[in-house]
């Protein structure tokens, strides 16, 4: 089937397998491999990109299904050279150590943000209960959260100053 | 001064999404593979028919066991000197073994045709209850083994038994209790893999793969396939967490080389999450009874214990020859205990190979939860507090270096300050009224401590080696005329952030910026011999190797500097990370200023050779002990046996912090894996061998919601024997935290008159256990 995916601004046209997992078209189709895979069950959240705006399990979404939408990987959350908020915030706060989850993490960080741009420790822990962790115990992570929400904040104040 | 918290270098690729893990490589005229797997715990394998397989367009090979049995690759040896079949012959031993191996031009397709692969099998008996791995009628599962008539791999034991039996006889007191340390896995979020490319031209073969042991590896592999040492090249890229599954070499490894050999063009194989779960090497499966002998006022005289030990269908623990049960003989733990032993038997169940592959520091992690729950057993016969009971029997600081009971010597260490600081950040007197309070309620919580001492940082090699190759790390430094320096190591992080704390390591010894140092790890072409990370021995060895080699390029550099000065070098002192003229700072030089210099037509002392690079093996003294004191409080809701983590506090001393940001979230993550062991994960099998945690949906590990804010405390009691002081921390949380979350459960379940439960303490489990029905945790039939 062809299909038109825009991802991370860009659109591209492929011909794919009507099988073929999201999570496959970005990482062997498009060469995007910031989008990891890691079980079988959508239980682990490593393959979370925004569809639209909304954080999914990519592994859990079928290429054709993306067909006509908009995907943001980890590879978009970087504008003009600036990084993204969540980004920092995991560098400051040593939100990760091995890496594989912190692309799913970020997305899911940064909808976060977008919806709920001051959340608590527990709206942050409830964001991220559907991803897992293994090396961080999540503490950092949500510390890293936290700490991108109030670098937001900032900048928004300092914005509204001037 | 370079020690402290610095962002670490790695990040900056990973936020990114530009990590390169083994399923990112990609080369050109890439094949892909897939593995048939076993669906039977035990059976005879009569026929294989791979024609409708091989007949898809896209197949480019189907490989089964008599294909590699042709190359004398059907078996490989494991890690504890005992085989493991690569794809199965004669029989398949567990659910989920390896049996043939599909190379295609795509995932997909390889997958495809795993469908179309005939197997006969005749099924068998299983063995799945350790406990009757040893019956006389007990089908045999190793028959392949000359003269074997029985499931019995090994005894052993240490300490001494007739001081210890002679101790328990006089003793006022005495408890006895059955536990089973359940199997769990470690479950990295990436699952293994490898890409293996041998060129027929070169005759070179480069393997990527997520190993944490990248020499071990090449040696094994050319001691196994034949292939020349030299024409190996195994590349360990970024690793999405190993936690211990990735030291050994698994049956996809070789069948990824034979396909690539067999094909002419690279083939990835990667495994998905219920092959990784099912077949790479899982942990624990300890069934232990302990016993201790003490006074009647809490004075502990003697602890003993007999441990069953489930290895699975191939003996594969990875740990040092000489110790069939790792370092288990640690058990007599952080007291001052007169005698103690042990005795442990290994079997052969149908179940995968394992047993050491979890943050486990060679079953230390066993050793501490026995003596931890033990001690609490004791404390509930004496009626006493357990953190009393604990501080009356603790190793003093005077003590050090401490022999053990069972042939150790401890460092170094403060155990009752560390205690005391756990119980000061909690407020345990505080925490123990509102119990009070909370029973008179009709209200659980529960407070559970517990203390560990870990032994981390194998060899020294004289000791301690695997398959022959000793424990002991190279490490190369080279320091760049404009005195940039690049530090190799044999080491491989999957996640401990050994890109920063090495570079912060030589910045300290060297006087120059952590930042110009880059570390080059995970190439065996690029990088000296060693054997690896697992057993928390980077910092330990690797980082020790790191200290010692920037120490012997600062010597260089004081000759340099020297004749730079118009010196002797008897005369220079190193002071704020420069050579000066003793007592003359002004004449410091910065070792930027002395590199250019040796690289320069300055005339050098005779016998002294230019440049400033240097290399060194390091082969460890002694291990290191790391140590620390755990406190939890959990609440129990008896309607539904659900258990809530309220508070962890982790007071950790692991000597000298390198990073400790990075300290930190070591122990942070080894938390989080305590209270998942303690509370939700487990590998359990129904009789017939049926793997019932084959996905994550069955797995359970604790996500954001089980995981309380941690709370951590340090003391900081260097080693005597590591060049900087430090100890090792990766695995000390792990091992020391799923004794306090359960303590703290059976604790909250003083009212009903329990002592015991095993791990792990579902909802269900501890339900049933307070309606008086306790349960194996690690079958499916009660
Ligand atoms: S790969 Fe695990 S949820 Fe998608
Ligand atoms: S950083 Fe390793 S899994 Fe999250």
């Amino acid at each position: 089937m062809r299909i038109t995916v825009t991802v991370n601004g860009q659109p591209h046209t492929r011909e794919v397998e009507p099988r073929l997992l999201l999570v496959h078209f970005l990482r062997d189709e498009l060469s995007l491999t910031g989008t990891h895979w890691g079980c079988d069950t959508s239980n682990c959240g490593v393959c979370t990109v925004q569809l639209d705006g909304v954080p999914v399990k990519s592994c859990t979404v079928l290429a054709v299904m993306a067909d006509g939408h908009e995907v943001t990987t980890v590879e978009g959350l970087e504008r003009d050279g600036e990084l993204d908020a969540v980004q920092k915030g995991f560098v400051e706060c040593h939100g990760l150590q091995c890496g594989f989850c912190t692309p799913g993490m970020l997305l899911t960080a940064r909808a976060l943000l977008d919806r709920v741009p001051d959340p608590d420790e527990g709206q942050i822990r409830e964001a991220i209960s559907g991803q897992l962790c293994r090396c961080t115990g999540y503490e950092n992570i949500v510390r890293s959260i936290r700490w991108a929400a109030e670098a937001s904040q900032k900048v928004a104040e300092s914005e509204a100053r001037q | 001064m370079s020690y402290g918290p610095m962002h670490r270098k790695e990040d900056a690729r990973f936020i990114r999404g530009r990590g390169n893990y083994t399923d990112d490589v990609r080369l050109p005229g890439m094949l892909y593979g897939a593995v048939l797997r076993s669906p039977h715990a035990h059976a005879r394998v009569v026929s294989i028919d791979t024609s409708a397989a091989e007949a898809l367009p896209k197949v480019k090979a189907v490989i089964t066991g008599q294909t590699l049995a042709g190359l004398g690759l059907a078996w490989m040896p494991t890690l504890s000197q005992d085989t493991q079949a690569v794809l199965a012959t004669d029989k398949v031993r567990f659910q989920g073994q390896e049996v043939a191996f599909v190379v295609a031009e795509d995932a997909y397709s390889a997958r495809d045709a795993l469908e179309l692969i005939d197997v006969e099998y005749e099924p068998l008996d299983a063995v799945i209850d350790a406990r009757k791995a040893l019956d006389e009628n007990a089908p045999v599962i190793r028959d392949d083994l000359e003269g074997r008539a029985n499931n019995h791999i090994f005894d052993w034991d240490a300490g001494d038994r007739a001081r210890t039996d002679a101790l328990f006889e006089q003793a006022d007191v005495t408890v006895a209790q059955d536990m089973l340390y359940p199997r769990v896995h470690p479950a990295p979020l990436e699952t293994c893999g490898a890409v293996a490319d041998f060129d027929k031209v070169t005759g070179k073969l480069t393997i990527w793969c997520p190993t944490q042991a990248p020499h071990a590896h090449r040696t094994l592999y050319a001691m196994v396939a034949g292939l020349p040492e030299h024409k190996i090249r195994v590349i360990s890229p970024d690793i999405g967490g190993g936690f211990g599954g990735k030291v050994g070499i698994y049956p996809g490894y070789v069948c990824a080389i034979v396909g690539s050999i067999v094909t002419g063009r690279p083939v990835k194989w990667m495994e998905d999450r219920s092959e990784n779960l099912m077949s790479t090497a899982f942990a624990r499966d300890y069934h232990m009874h302990g016993e201790i002998a003490a006074t009647r006022d809490g004075k502990i005289q003697a602890i003993r214990v007999k441990v069953l030990a489930d290895h699975g269908a191939f003996n594969g623990t990875a740990q040092p020859t000489k110790f069939p049960a790792g370092f288990f003989h640690v058990f007599s733990g952080s007291y001052d205990i007169e005698a103690a032993h042990c005795e442990v038997t290994g079997v052969y169940t149908n179940k995968a190979p394992g047993g050491v592959a979890y943050a486990c520091s060679f079953r230390v992690t066993e050793a501490v939860y026995l003596v931890e729950r033990m001690v609490d057993v004791l404390a509930a016969e004496l009626n006493m507090d357990p953190a009393d009971l604990r501080m009356r029997n603790l190793l003093k600081p005077e003590q050090f270096p401490y022999h053990s009971p069972t042939g150790w010597e401890y460092d170094s260490g403060d155990y009752p300050r560390a205690l005391r600081l756990a119980m000061d950040m909690i407020g345990y007197d505080k925490l123990r009224a509102e119990q009070a309070d909370k029973r008179a309620r009709g209200e659980l919580m529960g407070i559970g401590v517990s203390f560990f001492t870990e032994a981390v940082g194998a060899g020294p090699r004289k000791h301690m080696d695997i398959l022959g190759l000793g424990m002991a790390d190279g490490a190369e430094l080279r320091v760049h005329p404009t005195g940039k320096a690049v530090l190799r190591v044999s080491c491989q992080s999957q996640g401990q952030g050994h890109e920063t704390t090495f570079a912060q390591i030589v910045g300290q010894e060297l006087g120059i910026p952590a930042d110009d140092v880059e570390v080059v790890h995970g190439d065996t072409d690029q990088t000296p011999f060693g054997l690896g990370t697992y057993g928390s021995r980077s910092t330990p060895v690797s980082g020790a190797a790191t200290a010692i080699v920037a120490r012997k390029v600062r010597d260089r550099a004081k000759i340099v500097a020297a004749a730079m000065l118009e010196a002797a070098p008897d005369d220079l002192e190193w002071a704020d990370g420069k050579w000066s003229v003793v007592g003359d700072p002004a004449t410091g030089k910065s070792m930027a200023e002395i590199a250019l210099a040796a690289h320069s037509n300055l005339e050098l002392p005779e016998g002294v050779e230019g440049h400033l690079d240097a290399v060194t093996v390091y082969n460890p003294p002694n291990l290191t002990y790391p140590f620390g004191a755990y406190i939890c409080v959990v609440d129990l809701d008896p309607g539904t046996g659900q258990v809530k983590v309220r508070r962890f506090v982790a007071v950790d001393d692991c000597g000298v912090r390198i990073n400790p940001m990075i300290v930190e979230g070591q122990i942070h993550g080894g938390l989080a894996d305590g209270v998942g062991m303690a509370l939700m994960q487990v590998m359990a099998f129904d009789e017939d061998g049926n793997h019932l945690g084959a996905s994550f949906m069955d797995y359970l590990l604790p996500t954001s919601m089980e995981c309380p804010s941690w709370e951590l405390g340090e003391t900081v009691t260097p080693s005597p024997t590591h060049p900087i002081g430090a100890k090792g921390v990766g695995e000390s949380a792990t091992v020391g935290s799923p004794a306090a979350v359960v303590n703290a459960v059976i604790d909250a379940l003083g009212p009903y008159g329990v002592r015991h439960a095993d791990m792990p303490l579902t909802p269900a489990n501890v339900w049933r256990v307070i309606n008086g029905d306790p349960f194996r945790t690690d079958l499916a039939i009660p």
